[in-house]
């Protein structure tokens, strides 16, 4: 009996256990991260709450992972979003938390609606909400329909995973939540769309047209670029974070893309690859951000704010949370031998091996992409140069940062764990790479006994092997054994210890915190450079106190946020204005009233005759 | 072995390489200049001089020039110099370069603003410009190669000994990108102190003594390997099985061709004027435009 429910409730096939090991991986670092950063923040019973409210926040997200239910799927996708809105708005002392959960419930709900509508043309055919009966109906479903439902699953999980336009959301609301639930949302939450896609739209519809795979590409790429240039611009640190991830979930999107597309061109091996790599990139973006939202609550604990501008030096106040925070950013700017940095490099790989196998004009396309990535993960590298650079070196620019203590053990293992996993992500990766193939091979339906999937030798088809190669414990062993001549080097010719003396000042008498570089000034390249799409005003304003003395100056810069004004802002006062409209008929006289019910009576009574 | 000749190789030889463009570019300039063998002179003073290191600064500090150290010499197993494969081909390929480089220059713009000067910050802040915009180039270069000869292994394009319209164009696009990641004019320029346009420079302001002479070399290095890259795309031939003679001739071969690049480099280095940081962008994009041209010509097969 119980087997049976198993059976036609769940479904735990490679891709669904997959997702809850990503799952587990965050959350449970998160948990016991949770312990002390609670304490003190919140009452008692409030700390109850939040941990209950997480416990069911992880148990909606595994569930949504594994059901073989469409209806059931609904169920806990929306326990799951509403879980998490309820997260979004603990602070409730904040203004800004309320605001960022009303933007937040709107739009998942939105997204919500995209993915029910998706899911009743799907029933109309498969006249059942079981995945594998509607997978089977939806091989005599009109490809017009296959359009419509894989946009508007495109449009509902997109919205749920932040692609750029419909990452309005996410870059409010991860923000607001106490930090580990931010780890957990930006880590793992998002990632249940991406899975929405793998499922829905590969697994169970197939994908259909060649333009779909193109259609994710290049929002994939659109989304990779504004979530950096962004996250660039920001510097709230959590918010820097969460439009880090709208970024990753482009670079996700890019490798389930390039699946999409070799599907269509029947390159099943490729696909295979390149969904891999997707993968990769899933589990790895879950790892590294988690800990980066971490190591940024632990920041947040010390000095009690976000806004990096007022901290630095912290490296020496809280040097583990550095650390920590350093592999994170290594990690997420792509650099070897950590995790990153192989995903990155088989998302370009699936590019370049794809490039070879297709025609003509798809070969542009798909350098184009590639090197798009690239720019990502320059862009990205510069922007963790100036988190951590704004935020641990060089000296306290307020006196948050001045009494800055290191976090307490609890907080230090949650982020130990996640450290640890970056580099074991990075150096095991040869491993790792042989049960992402069965995985994603299962995930699209595709036999892959007949292919191997090594860093040094890839067989992508029966009998043609290509050459690509990686090993990243070797890239580790070089680099550490260079370090390490290098030191010896240093320290051969001289011995004499380093003088520590003031930084060079041009001889100005006092070089105080007030002198360093900021995260504005660091990033006013990018923002010249970028300014056609992120149109930077600045507002002055002189306080006089006669016509002569200027007694204070305020300056501040600030970017168009151009989705939120050009689209999102008309949406908004359409809205309001159809229902400023509305208004008239509803002006609060009972006989009013009861005419319109006795019109609809009359108008139901006409229609039900036609019919 | 072979990487260890390798590396060995590029460690002696990388400063000369830097001399010779100087004593070029002052003979340009009509100035006698000074010795080739002057950046060795210099590091051997550097060696032997005292260290100062910020108060203000960290571990980060001290630890940076180390990894900008061995990202150099790692990025410099991967070019094939004697034989037609790289000596590091099984720890990685082309696109293994682009990754191994940003490692050193992350750490560096670290560095720049770990001692808290103004100078520090802004040097990063410009390199980290610079170099972003230089990825998508660089990559797009490294397309165009890998769609010409199959494979984005660095052995597959020196073993070829043709010369193609895309591999030539793919060159000079890698000479932009070389431009900019070996800090010259016009995007930046080694011999200035001045605020105003410093970028490499400002970075490392604070480093002196030996860990400055680990930077330097670091930079010679990096240097070094993007000439042979270049050199391998617009002409490559790799060591004959032959005699001793037909050894020499290929050894003298290699040495005109790197010459070449270095007068060329020099060359432009008198001739064009510094630009404006923001210019640096059309710059790099015309680079990345050049890289587009490489993969159209590889797609025409010419």
């Amino acid at each position: 009996m119980l087997n049976s429910l198993q059976k036609q409730l769940f479904l735990f096939d490679p891709l669904s256990l997959f997702f809850i090991a990503v799952i587990f991986i965050v959350s449970i670092p998160s948990l016991i991260y949770s312990f002390s950063y609670l304490k003190g923040e919140y009452p008692v019973s409030k700390i109850i709450l939040a941990q209950i409210l997480l416990l069911i926040f992880v148990l909606s997200m595994v569930l949504v992972v594994s059901v073989n239910n469409c209806l059931i799927f609904l169920v806990f996708w929306e326990i799951m979003s509403l879980v998490s809105y309820f997260l979004v708005v603990f602070d409730t002392n904040h203004d800004r938390s309320i605001q960022a959960g009303l933007v937040y419930i709107v739009m998942t709900h939105v997204g919500t609606a995209f993915i029910v509508a998706a899911f009743m043309i799907l029933h109309n055919y498969a006249h059942s909400f079981d995945f594998l009966v509607i997978k089977n109906s939806c091989l005599a479903m009109p490809p017009q329909t296959r359009n419509i439902v894989f946009l508007l699953f495109l449009i509902g999980f997109g919205t749920k995973a932040g692609i750029v336009p419909l990452h309005i959301w996410l870059p409010y609301a991860h923000p607001q939540a106490p930090s580990h639930i931010s780890s957990i949302m930006s880590g793992v939450m998002i990632k249940t769309a991406i899975y929405g896609i793998i499922r829905f739209v590969m697994f169970i519809l197939g994908v259909n047209s060649f333009w779909w795979g193109v259609l994710v590409l290049i929002l994939a790429v659109i989304s990779c670029l504004v979530g950096v240039i962004y996250a660039l611009m920001e510097h709230d640190i959590k918010r820097l974070l969460a439009y880090h991830s709208v970024e990753n979930i482009g670079i996700i999107l890019l490798g389930v893309g390039l699946a999409m597309l070799f599907i269509n061109l029947n390159l099943p091996y490729l696909a295979v690859f390149s969904l891999l790599a997707g993968l990769y990139h899933l589990i790895n973006h879950a790892i590294f951000k988690g800990l980066l939202f971490l190591c940024a609550g632990s920041v947040y604990k010390a000095t009690g704010t976000r806004d990096i501008e007022k901290l630095g030096g912290l490296i020496k106040k809280m040097p583990q949370t550095a650390a920590y925070f350093l592999i994170g950013a290594m990690a997420i700017s792509a650099l070897p031998p950590l995790n990153g940095f192989v995903s990155e490099w088989l998302t370009l790989q699936a590019f370049f091996l794809g490039a070879s196998n297709v025609a003509g004009g798809s070969k542009l396309f798909l350098g184009i992409c590639a090197s798009m990535l690239a720019l990502t993960s320059g862009l990205a590298a510069a922007c963790f140069v100036k988190a951590f650079g704004v935020i641990f070196l060089a000296k306290p620019r307020s006196n948050y940062a001045e009494s800055a203590k290191e976090v307490p053990s609890s907080m230090r293992i949650g982020m130990l764990i996640l450290a640890v996993l970056i580099v074991i992500f990075g150096l095991a990766a040869a491993l790792i790479i042989k049960l992402l193939a069965r995985i994603s091979g299962s995930a699209l339906g595709i036999d892959i006994s007949s292919m191997s999937f090594s860093l040094n030798n890839l067989t992508l088809a029966p009998g043609i092997a290509k050459n690509i190669y990686l090993s990243t414990p070797q890239l580790a062993l070089w680099l550490i054994l260079f370090s390490a001549a290098g030191f010896a080097i240093y320290r051969m010719f001289n011995r004499t210890k380093p003088v520590v003396y003031k930084t060079w000042d041009c001889g100005y008498y006092k070089l105080d915190s007030r002198n360093e570089y900021t995260a504005t000034a660091f990033s006013k390249p990018f923002r010249i450079a970028f300014s056609f799409f992120l149109l930077p005003y600045r507002k002055t304003q002189k306080i006089r106190e006669s016509f002569y003395h200027i007694k204070s100056f305020t300056y501040e810069t600030h970017t168009t946020k151009v989705f939120k004004k050009y689209i999102y802002d008309p949406v908004l006062i359409l809205v309001f204005r159809t229902a400023k409209s509305m208004r008239k008929i509803q002006p609060g006289s009972i006989h009013l009233y009861l005419g319109y019910i006795f019109i609809t009576l009359l108008l139901l009574i006409v229609f039900m005759g036609k019919f | 072995m072979m990487i260890i000749l390798q590396i060995i190789i590029f460690v002696v030889f990388a400063p000369l390489l830097s001399g010779l463009i100087i004593k070029i570019k002052n003979n340009l300039r009509m100035r006698k200049g000074q010795s080739v063998f002057q950046p060795y002179y210099n590091l051997a003073k550097l060696f032997s001089k005292d260290e100062v290191i910020s108060e203000t600064a960290s571990w980060i500090f001290r630890i940076a020039p180390f990894i900008v150290l061995s990202s150099a010499l790692v990025a410099a197993m991967f070019i094939p110099v004697f034989i037609f494969a790289s000596p590091a081909q099984r720890i990685g390929d082309f696109l293994v370069l682009i990754f191994i480089l940003a490692l050193g220059r992350f750490f560096l713009a670290l560095a720049g603003l770990d001692t808290g000067s103004s100078f520090g910050g802004m040097g990063s802040s410009r390199e980290m410009f610079i170099s972003s915009l230089v990825e998508p180039a660089f990559c797009m270069v490294i397309f165009a190669v890998s769609l010409q000869f199959g494979s984005t292994d660095i052995s597959a394009f020196s073993g070829m000994h043709i010369i193609t319209v895309s591999s030539v164009v793919a060159a000079l696009a890698l000479s932009l990108v070389v431009i900019a990641e070996t800090s010259r004019i016009p995007v930046d320029n080694q011999e200035t102190h001045l605020e105003l346009t410093m970028v490499h420079e400002a970075m490392i302001l604070e480093y002196s003594g030996r860990s400055l002479a680990l930077i330097e070399m670091a930079s010679y290095i990096k240097q070094m390997v993007f000439f042979f890259l270049i050199a391998q795309l617009i002409f490559p031939i790799g060591l004959p099985a032959g005699n001793l003679v037909q050894i020499s001739l290929w050894f003298l071969w290699y040495i005109v061709r790197i010459v070449v690049i270095a007068v060329a480099v020099a060359l432009l280095e008198v001739t064009v004027a510094k630009m404006r940081l923001f210019r640096v962008a059309d710059f790099l994009s015309f680079a990345f435009v050049l890289g587009v041209i490489a993969t159209v010509c590889a797609i025409l097969g010419v």
